[in-house]
């Protein structure tokens, strides 16, 4: 057990104003147990009355270490870990490892398996804006729209189950392609989602949009321009918000989006009704490419067959010794990659999800790093809250969308 | 290389004597540590690099000179670019100066390399650990650092074990 140090104060003086010295000012901790904080952080709040004067983000709560677990496992079983960072944007997570994996070990993905892909992390996207509606929500004390969005949640986590057996940590995409091509139920699944969709958007529009009590909370509320965001390395919804037109699928299109008409949203203002209004947005712009992509699905095999890398089907290994022999070396030692690094990037939900990937010429690679959109979306929090008040605080905490387990990884 | 990218590489050649690397399609240019920040200004404002992507550390321990590689990959909204930017440094005390001068993203990235890689970035507003509790040892992200695992525990060692456990006893 580590011994515990003395730690003085004078190391944390230069935080904080002059004000709080002298105690002006309050220091006011909110979390890391708080219902609004999203899971496990901890806001260090200066306070001159109820206006918000210095707001210092506390990180490190839900530290697990993946990305050092990540060196001690071959590139196919550290994927599984990949769910667990993002647990709100797990297949989007897959998609980022697997294309950097298979952009270190050059390996190509076949079309049909390209559109699933794009299919699922779409489908992703949209669940995972849900759960931040619906947390917006309630932050906002409009509690029945965290209802209806749970309620539309779960039809996507059933389509997500139909196709890999398992709701939330799904390990679906794998590199070379996917785990096995998706059931015939799939199709039927997701036109149901897509006919049905658009109607209940409208509905949380019907709830929020227009509110004026809602509006009230939100408008001009934790203003960011775009010079500040792009210091910060602000991306995803938050910089579109400030009226920066940057979305990776459009801009360094991966997966085939460059052949699917969408929009992406953009609005100048940047404040806490701009985040929330692109994301709605953003859930049928999503619809589109997921229809796009189910229409012309093509058929064909889903996974690689260049089987250095890819794991053969079962069927093969009763009746070919040498895909038993795959079989065996790639779960045991696994495949090995050059000595070299990539770094391939995808747009999750909150921005850009890069991973930084650099093989040692074996078959584990020597550093895996995850940049983490809420990391630095978070980091901005100091700029955007100074001189509000604390309630709303909550607003603009709630509108980074931040993930915890993206954070601190 | 493309050709947009190739005017650029060339630019930090004459001006800061830089060499490079390309591996499928991404240009590495190597710096040091000297004129790191000098090369992060020219290209944040001549060259529309806006946007520090990712800011990280390899370790090639036990490697000692250089040891670890500091990574900057940038890139370039306005011209749809990005750029790595690799600083080696020496395994003993190893340094960085600060780049939240040229990019404010800069600040937590540093602070976790302090954390995880116990690269010092000089003159940082802010050098505390950002991820790991104050107090602790040791830099878990150096390839040196043991990666923890519970001891399993048998018949023949449950109680020496039992002992260690934190929860409470009778």
């Amino acid at each position: 057990m580590a011994q515990l140090e003395e730690v003085s104060v004078d190391q944390f003086k230069h935080l904080v104003s002059e004000r709080a010295l002298t105690g002006e000012t309050m220091l006011l901790n909110m979390g890391p147990q708080h219902p609004s904080t999203h899971g496990v952080l901890r806001v260090l709040l200066e306070l001159d009355g109820e206006t918000i004067v210095n707001c210092i983000p506390d990180i490190g709560y839900l530290h697990t270490g993946i990305e050092k677990n990540m060196e001690a496992k071959t590139y196919l079983k550290a994927e599984v870990m990949s769910d667990r960072l993002d647990y709100m944007n797990t297949t989007g997570n897959n998609l980022a490892y697997c294309l950097a994996v298979e952009k270190l070990v050059d390996l190509d993905v076949p079309e049909r398996a390209q559109s699933i892909r794009v299919i699922l992390t779409e489908l992703q996207r949209i669940a995972s804006h849900l759960v931040w509606l619906a947390a917006f929500g309630l932050d906002l004390a409009a509690m029945s729209v965290f209802l209806y969005c749970f309620r539309e949640r779960e039809i996507i986590l059933d389509i997500l189950e139909l196709c890999s057996g398992q709701r939330m940590m799904t390990t679906y995409i794998r590199p070379g392609g996917l785990w096995r091509d998706v059931p015939v139920e799939f199709e039927t699944a997701v036109r149901n989602f897509i006919s049905y969709f658009p109607k209940r958007i409208d509905e949380y529009e019907a709830l929020l949009t227009k509110n004026p009590i809602f509006l009230d909370r939100l408008i001009s509320i934790g203003k960011l321009d775009a010079a500040t965001a792009l210091q910060y390395g602000v991306t995803g919804p938050m910089l579109r918000a400030s009226g920066v037109n940057w979305d990776l699928r459009k801009a360094r299109p991966y997966m085939g989006y460059e052949q699917y008409e969408f929009n992406v949203p953009v609005h100048p203002e940047g404040d806490t009704f701009a985040r929330y209004i692109i994301r709605v947005e953003e859930m049928r712009e999503s619809l589109k490419i997921v229809e796009q992509a189910l229409n012309k699905l093509p058929l064909g095999p889903v996974n690689s067959d260049n089987r250095k890398f890819v794991p053969p089907p079962r069927s093969e290994i009763g009746v070919s010794m040498e895909a038993l022999i795959h079989h065996f070396k790639l779960w045991t030692e696994g495949f090995s990659a050059p000595n070299a690094s990539v770094y391939s990037a995808v747009e999750s939900p909150r921005g850009e999800l890069g991973v930084f990937l650099e093989g040692d010429g074996g078959p584990k690679p020597r550093r895996v790093h995850w940049r983490t959109p809420s990391f630095d979306n978070l980091s901005v929090m100091a700029e955007i809250t100074k001189g509000h008040l604390v309630a709303d605080l909550v607003a603009i905490l709630a509108s980074v969308d931040i993930v915890l387990g993206d954070i601190d990884r | 290389m493309d050709k947009k990218l190739e005017t650029i590489v060339q630019a930090l050649q004459e001006n800061f004597n830089t060499t490079n690397e390309e591996f499928r399609g991404e240009v590495h240019v190597f710096a040091t540590a000297e004129n790191i920040i000098d090369a992060l200004t020219l290209l944040r404002d001549k060259y529309d690099f806006e946007l520090l992507s990712a800011m990280t550390a390899t370790d090639y321990w036990p490697q000692q000179s250089p040891r670890f590689h500091v990574i900057y990959q940038l890139s370039s909204l306005a011209r749809n670019l990005t750029l790595q930017l690799r600083v080696p440094l020496n395994g003993d005390e190893p340094k960085i100066p600060t780049a939240t001068g040229v990019y404010k993203v800069a600040n937590w990235r540093e602070r976790e390399l302090l954390d995880m890689f116990g690269i010092t970035p000089e003159g940082h507003p802010d050098p505390r650990r950002i991820l790991m509790p104050e107090g602790t040892e040791g830099h878990p992200l150096r390839r040196d650092f043991p990666l923890g695992y519970e001891e399993p525990q048998f018949t023949f060692n449950f109680e020496e074990i039992d002992l260690g456990k934190p929860y409470a006893k009778e």
